[in-house]
């Protein structure tokens, strides 16, 4: 099989905060492929929102490299090149939107790129469509919730055309519908339209969804793999503050007891079938 | 109680008037004020009246609605009248009563310089009530823009005006949580002389101040990941074009300048 791009490498990449101690992250290294959803997972403070800030050239790494869509960040010239092609959502869904209208905001991105206007409405119009936000190009910020918000940013950053995305804890202060829906719209653009999403979370829930995850903790990349790989290491999990799906967690408890269930049990739906498995329901029943 | 501040005063209908070019409005609302100075004569005062209500008809707006915007300058407007009417000298006395002495040169002089400020309060309202901040701002940086040559910071004046008016209704639901929070905890903004509500302000005023440098400092980091780097090489997504009415608002307001000009030299 034909290998898929790299879209963003990592090698041997550090940051240190001014007037810090302590990196906040070293020694990082990770590939991520075109068309890949890859989750970074870790808990407050472990150095993952510094990830996401090199990737998108805001920081610049102190020691190694990143490599983004083929630009190394280090290389003023081509920050710009780097930030189009790499678009970016942030926590806080109101501290990103920058004008009072919608479909002004969406447009931005295209203005500071310098895109003639008449070329920016049709961007502007698909990329409104495609987070399913049309409805409200006209409306001011601050009447949409904090999920309606954040589908504005992405919005924002669609209309650039990035080959990827980083969501930087993108869900983190939105309620759980809100969350449900912006996820959603991201894991659709993934599919369907073949972004590369890197989306950085606490929740483990969303990162079960990812193709694969990166776990950070202590500024450190300590653990790579598809979900069902990491989260079947229940107590290496926990010894790092992080918690395993709730199934998960269950599944193991259960094995504990004496329940001899398969490994990396994920969802509900997982649960049900391994148990039905084990004790076929009588069909009378 | 802090959701009835409404953003500037913009008035929004839709009319000719609300629709002429922003930059078109601003030059016409300098012009009649540079109007309402040359008027010298009674002719030229109902000239200038004329224009107001026609403008305020065309644009929907309510004549109320402009009486309304006197109302903060109603002492200065009573302050200009008095001391115009008693201490301009004249010759036509009309009235003497003990030590006031009312002439008709004074009379005359005291309409025209009230007048004179409640139709500037007039034609600039009309502008602001006819024209959101937004395109103001537009209108703003387009006509400064030659000044970029000398340095003049037009471009980033109006983004600070447009991020302002952006975070207004943010920073208004953000007092109204911290007020509640601060209530529900005991505290009391209403009671207490005016010494004591300006200090109870200061635990709403700080955390205020400490989140909205937060925001700017997200803020700043969202508009540079959307590649924004100042002024330069960008495009607009608002594209103002001049149309024929904007043509046709020029060319009254000029027959309006010109009429005034020509009574004050023949009627005088």
């Amino acid at each position: 099989m034909e290998e898929k791009q790299v879209r963003i490498q990592l090698e041997d990449a550090a940051y240190t905060y001014e007037g810090a101690s302590s990196p906040a992250l070293s020694g990082a290294s990770a590939i991520v492929r075109e068309g890949e959803f890859v989750a970074v997972l870790g808990h407050n403070g472990s150095g993952k929102s510094t990830l996401a800030k090199l990737l998108n050239a805001l920081y610049l790494p102190s020691e190694g490299r990143v490599v983004v869509c083929g630009y190394d960040t280090s290389r003023e010239e081509f920050v710009w090149e780097i930030r189009r092609r790499a678009g970016m959502i942030f926590q806080n869904p109101d501290n990103q939107i920058v004008a009072t209208v919608v479909k002004e905001d969406v447009a931005f991105g295209l203005e500071n790129l310098g895109v003639p206007a008449e070329e920016m409405y049709p961007r502007v119009e698909s990329a409104l469509a495609s987070v399913r936000m049309s409805r409200y190009a006209d409306s001011a910020p601050h009447q949409l919730s904090g999920g309606q918000k954040q589908r504005v940013a992405v919005a924002g950053i669609l209309a650039m055309e990035p080959s990827v995305l980083i969501a930087d804890e993108a869900t983190a202060m939105l309620d759980p519908s809100g969350r449900r829906d912006v996820l959603e719209t991201i894991r659709d653009l993934n599919r369907n339209k073949g972004i590369t999403v890197v989306w950085i979370t606490h929740f483990m829930e969303e990162a079960a969804l990812a193709d694969r995850i990166l776990v950070v903790s202590d500024g450190r990349i300590v653990k790579e793999g598809i979900p069902r790989e990491v989260f079947s290491d229940v107590e290496g999990m926990r010894a790092l503050h992080l918690d395993v799906p709730r199934m998960t967690s269950l599944a193991a408890d259960l094995r504990r007891e004496g329940m001899p269930l398969r490994e990396g049990i994920l969802t509900v739906d997982d649960l049900v079938k391994e148990v039905e498995r084990l004790c076929p329901l009588k069909s009378a029943i | 109680m802090l959701s009835d501040i409404t953003m500037g005063q913009y008035f929004p209908v839709d009319s000719p008037i609300h629709r002429l070019d922003p930059r078109v409005k601003l030059i016409l609302t300098l012009a009649f004020i540079v109007a309402v100075f040359l008027a010298h004569t009674a002719a030229g005062y109902v000239l200038l009246f004329g224009f107001i209500f026609l403008v305020s008809r065309l644009a929907r707006i309510p004549f109320g609605m402009l009486l309304k915007g006197l109302r903060p300058l109603r002492l200065i407007l009573i302050l200009t009248f008095l001391l115009n009417l008693f201490f301009t000298p004249g010759e036509t006395v009309l009235l003497h009563f003990w030590v006031i002495t009312l002439t008709r040169e004074a009379l005359r002089q005291a309409a025209f310089y009230s007048l004179r400020l409640v139709f500037l309060v007039m034609g600039t309202s009309l502008l602001t009530l006819t024209t959101s901040p937004v395109s103001l701002s537009d209108a703003l940086e387009l006509l400064f823009s030659p000044l970029k040559k000398i340095h003049f910071p037009a471009h980033e004046l109006a983004m600070m005006m447009t991020i302002a008016l952006r975070f207004i209704p943010t920073l208004l639901d953000e007092t109204d949580k911290i007020m509640k929070a601060q209530m529900a905890r005991g505290a009391d903004f209403e009671s207490g002389n005016l010494v004591r509500r300006a200090r109870s302000m200061v635990p709403l005023l700080v955390p205020l101040f400490v989140s909205a440098f937060r925001r700017a400092g997200d803020l700043a980091m969202a508009m540079e990941s959307r590649c924004y780097h100042g002024g330069e090489g960008r495009t607009r997504f608002r594209v103002l074009r001049l149309t024929r009415a904007d043509g046709l608002a020029l060319a009254v307001m000029a027959a309006l300048i010109g009429l005034i000009v020509l009574e004050g030299i023949f009627l005088t």
